[in-house]
């Protein structure tokens, strides 16, 4: 069979045809919890088995980055979303979410690079962990930009320090950040006794996770229509831009084709989990299901269908 | 033989806050410094007038949180819950007066 969409995907439509004609199908909660920590620490432990072979002056330029394009994100994107008419809480709230970046993306990403053969950079985890904040923190200076004191419920001040703590050692980053800094002291053999369990199933465990997100991406889809054209627009058109400014970040950064290829998926992607949180939080005037639905409902499901396949045949094409 | 002697109760405000998961750490430590000294939560899911929370997902989670204290503290927290959370969180709150039997511990 030429299948050219990768087996992990598929798993994703179902879960969202299963919404569409209301099944009862229903991941435990328990379940969904377990396979997210397993993902993260298996990606991060992945790169950090290559991570120790990487001399710092490597690692840093990359880090530094990475830093740079999540926290430009939001403000490239903001005038956008504020030309579509949505409110500054709205717009800066879900431009926050397109600054950071969605690790399941990622792992499909690198899944169809495995498919294809194009070799990336194994510490490649080091960047999604470096790039889960930085748009976060940019979204929350735009909601804040220009405010008054007049406001009752907007004059609670930002508790930066909470907010630090909470995205740095909230679960993603935290697990990313120890898987890599177990991968870089055990190493090749010293995780040798592990990979069963955390090396060699990633794949199908990604097919579970991916059942579950569309489970829920399907029951946004009816959202779409109350939200109108501004979540569409963004949710389809951010992404190739976004991949663009990353593939050049790639480039500049002399990435493997797999490289820049991780480095567009990565610009181009939405963060649902922890940038939704964080928001909801730093930016209660939000409107959270906005955002939401435009990250997880359009974004994601193009991303991982059509995007992933572009951004993969542009990286090519750049680093020909 | 004698009839076991009557147990002492005494009444406190029972408050219940149904809202977002979001606000639990920022509810419990409102409450905390209210005068609260204990405080229960659970994991809920529902709807009301402005859509339904059906908690499939991390951001449409949803709690209950219960505090058993004295009249004036469940007052004070419900007057700043009122003020800071209400105008842009999905919240519920009420009260009920509740008998307990070891007073010092609420």
């Amino acid at each position: 069979m030429s299948a050219s969409i990768d087996v992990v995907v598929l798993f994703f439509l179902l879960g969202m045809f299963a919404r569409l004609v209301k099944s009862d199908l229903r991941l435990p909660e328990a379940l969904y919890e377990t396979l997210s920590i397993y993902l993260l620490l298996a990606i991060g432990l992945k790169g950090g088995i290559e991570l120790s072979r990487q001399p710092m002056a490597v690692l840093a330029p990359q880090v530094a980055a990475c830093l740079a394009l999540g926290f430009a994100i939001p403000f490239a994107l903001y005038p956008l979303a504020r030309a579509l008419k949505l409110v500054q809480a709205d717009a800066a709230a879900l431009v926050a979410h397109y600054g950071s970046v969605s690790v399941v993306t990622f792992a499909v990403a690198t899944a169809a690079l495995g498919r294809a053969g194009i070799p990336y950079e194994d510490h490649a985890a080091l960047w999604v962990a470096v790039m889960e904040a930085p748009g976060l923190v940019a979204g929350i200076l735009l909601a804040r930009w220009g405010r008054g004191r007049g406001d009752a419920g907007l004059r609670r001040r930002t508790q930066w320090g909470e907010l630090a703590h909470d995205v740095l050692f909230g679960k993603s980053v935290l697990l990313l950040l120890g898987g890599l800094l177990i991968g870089a002291l055990a190493g090749t053999e010293g995780t040798a006794p592990i990979r069963a369990v955390f090396i060699d199933p990633f794949k199908g465990v990604l097919a579970l996770f991916l059942l579950e997100l569309g489970l829920v991406a399907g029951a946004r889809l009816p959202e779409l229509r109350r939200y109108g054209a501004a979540v569409l627009v963004i949710g389809l058109g951010a992404p190739p831009l976004l991949a663009l400014a990353g593939a050049a970040t790639g480039l500049a950064l002399g990435l493997s084709t797999g490289g820049v290829a991780l480095m567009a998926t990565l610009a181009a992607s939405a963060s649902y989990i922890a940038a939704p949180t964080a928001m909801r939080i730093a930016v209660p005037e939000a409107n959270a299901a906005l955002s939401i639905t435009a990250a997880l409902a359009v974004t994601f499901p193009f991303n991982i269908l059509i995007g992933i396949p572009i951004y993969i045949a542009l990286a090519k094409h750049l680093t020909a | 033989m004698n009839p076991p002697l009557p147990l002492a109760r005494h009444t406190k405000t029972l408050l219940v806050i149904l809202c977002e998961a979001a606000l639990e750490k920022a509810l419990v430590r409102d409450a905390r410094a209210a005068g609260a000294q204990g405080w229960t939560v659970t994991d809920v899911r529902g709807g009301g007038s402005e859509g339904v929370r059906d908690g499939i997902w991390e951001a449409d989670r949803n709690i209950e949180l219960k505090i058993i204290c004295e009249a004036a503290v469940a007052e004070t927290i419900a007057e700043q819950v009122m003020a800071q959370y209400v105008p842009h969180y999905a919240l519920a709150l009420y009260f009920s007066e509740v008998e307990v039997l070891r007073p010092d511990r609420f």
